[in-house]
């Protein structure tokens, strides 16, 4: 074989795309860290709205709970249409769930606990918290019926703007590497112009040219782009590591599923896709203006 | 072939360095252009291979008029053409044989085929045993061949040759002139811009000549006069 190599274009000898790895690189792993933020809140919030959704909690305070006040109200909510479970939570459990919160020597020192009888909703069935609760207060006063929708709904609110700017700084990141690409490969044009001249008057269409400065982006984002995707899988099982260590009730499992952890692939791989067809775009629109 | 009528060609707002051109080359036919240095001749053949559209006046290549051809027909017209530059425009980091491949490349021929055409090609230019050599280890002579090997390499309807016995000695410049001839035997138009009249009176074609920026024709039996 005469060619032994790919271009007529000596890129290995173009200064200008030296830098374009590395850009690639950075723009990557802030890229897959980004992207890794975005699908565990995203998980988050989808397990917080799975756990709660379709759940209510009645409180019946310490002064008036007793078993038999318990076991009435349960039977009641037993009987209501769209109910699909009653369990009443055992004192101990309900006392466990303040630990985190209050600490276990408070806890145990006789701290009044109200009763909890967790209700779980049948599917599509819909209960008026209101309607309920009033209900109820026939049966036993002052009773209260959570729903969690108060503040479940302010921290989905804030967890989906967490998401959103997440995905809104991974658009700035592509956008970033969007121009970079664009600089080298303008600045590859400039370098190589006499022999694009030289090929476009043997009568080289475009995108014979633009494909070989698509092959040398797609060469040097792939390098970037292994290089960053693994410096971020790094410290992201760092992260993982440190935050099994972490127990917090009230957080749900900060880390990715398999799923996840093959959904940040699509960032590198959207990088070099986004380089190829940024820098063949580039080549084809400079190579327009020419007679 | 090819034909001109009424060219005027500027650069930007500066004045016509072209006036009035208006010629027909025949298919097969081969012509010396010739001229004092900065007469127009590098400009007459850049409207000729399609790297310049004319500022007024009509261009017919291979019977298109260039300036309605839409752009994405253009490669396949200079497909048909080669060229020989002035300064030989070599790529530096290409070997003499993948130079010479290159329109071949361009055209989206077989590598069996291209290994074989170059090779023989170069070995008739005299460059046999350079062939992997790049364009720095030769000298002007040689790279001269190289790039008049990769105008001709894939047998062009229409070679433009600017200036290409320039830097080589007379036996090889006599040598270069009857490969451009045995080429327009098999039905290449040809047209040599030159400076060298022992050139043009030895071999006798038709002659345009360039005289600040207005062409003259002088037909084949007046060619071997004084220029």
């Amino acid at each position: 074989m005469i060619f032994k190599r790919h271009s007529d274009l000596p890129f290995e000898r173009d200064q200008s795309t030296r830098f374009l790895p590395w850009i690639v690189a950075l723009m990557v792993f802030l890229g897959v860290l980004m992207f890794a933020a975005a699908l565990v809140v995203s998980d988050a919030v989808d397990t917080w709205d799975s756990t709660l959704t379709g759940r209510m909690t009645v409180q019946i305070p310490e002064r008036v709970a007793n078993p038999e006040n318990t076991r009435s109200l349960a039977g009641l909510l037993q009987a209501t249409a769209g109910v699909e479970d009653v369990r009443i939570v055992p004192d101990g459990e309900a006392r466990a769930l303040l630990i985190p919160w209050l600490g276990k020597e408070i806890v145990a020192s006789g701290l009044p606990v109200p009763a909890l009888i967790d209700i779980k909703i049948a599917p599509g069935a819909r209960i008026d918290p209101v309607l309920l609760r009033a209900r109820l207060a026939e049966t036993v006063p002052d009773i209260t019926v959570d729903d969690h929708r108060n503040w479940l709904s302010a921290l989905i609110t804030l967890a989906r703007t967490a998401e959103i700017l997440a995905f809104a700084i991974l658009a700035l990141i592509a956008s970033a590497a969007i121009i970079a690409v664009i600089f080298t490969t303008r600045s590859g044009l400039a370098v190589h112009s006499a022999i694009i001249e030289l090929l476009h008057q043997m009568g080289a269409r475009d995108t014979y040219i633009a494909s070989q400065f698509q092959l040398q982006a797609l060469m040097l984002a792939l390098r970037g782009g292994i290089a960053g995707a693994l410096s971020a899988t790094i410290v992201l099982l760092i992260f993982g590591w440190i935050g099994q260590g972490i127990e917090a009730a009230f957080l749900p499992k900060l880390s990715l599923s398999p799923l996840g952890w093959l959904a940040l692939l699509l960032v590198p791989a959207g990088a070099v896709l986004i380089a190829m067809l940024t820098a063949r775009m580039t080549v084809l629109r400079a190579l327009a203006r020419m007679p | 072939m090819l034909s001109f009528e009424n060219v005027g060609m500027r650069y930007g707002v500066g004045p016509e360095v072209l006036r009035d051109i208006s010629f027909k080359l025949a298919p097969g036919s081969f012509h010396f252009l010739t001229g004092s240095s900065g007469a127009g001749k590098t400009t007459l053949l850049k409207l000729m291979y399609l790297a310049l559209r004319p500022t007024r006046g009509l261009v017919h290549v291979f019977d298109q008029d260039v300036s309605i051809t839409p752009r994405t027909e253009l490669p396949e017209l200079r497909q048909k053409i080669g060229v020989v530059f002035q300064d030989f425009r070599l790529i530096n980091h290409l070997t003499a044989v993948e130079n010479v491949a290159l329109p071949l490349r361009v055209g989206g021929a077989r590598q069996s085929e291209i290994d074989s055409h170059v090779r023989e090609l170069l070995s008739w230019v005299g460059l046999g045993e350079r062939l992997d050599a790049r364009p720095s280890t030769l000298s002007g002579g040689q790279q001269q061949r190289v790039a008049i090997a990769r105008a001709v390499i894939n047998r062009p309807k229409l070679l433009l040759a600017d200036e290409p016995t320039g830097n080589v000695d007379d036996r090889i410049a006599v040598r270069l002139m009857y490969l451009f001839e045995e080429l327009n035997k098999t039905g290449t138009t040809v047209v040599i811009a030159t400076h060298n009249n022992a050139l043009v009176e030895k071999f006798g074609h038709p002659v345009l000549r360039l005289d600040d920026g207005e062409l003259t024709i002088r037909r084949k039996s007046d060619a071997r006069g004084p220029m």
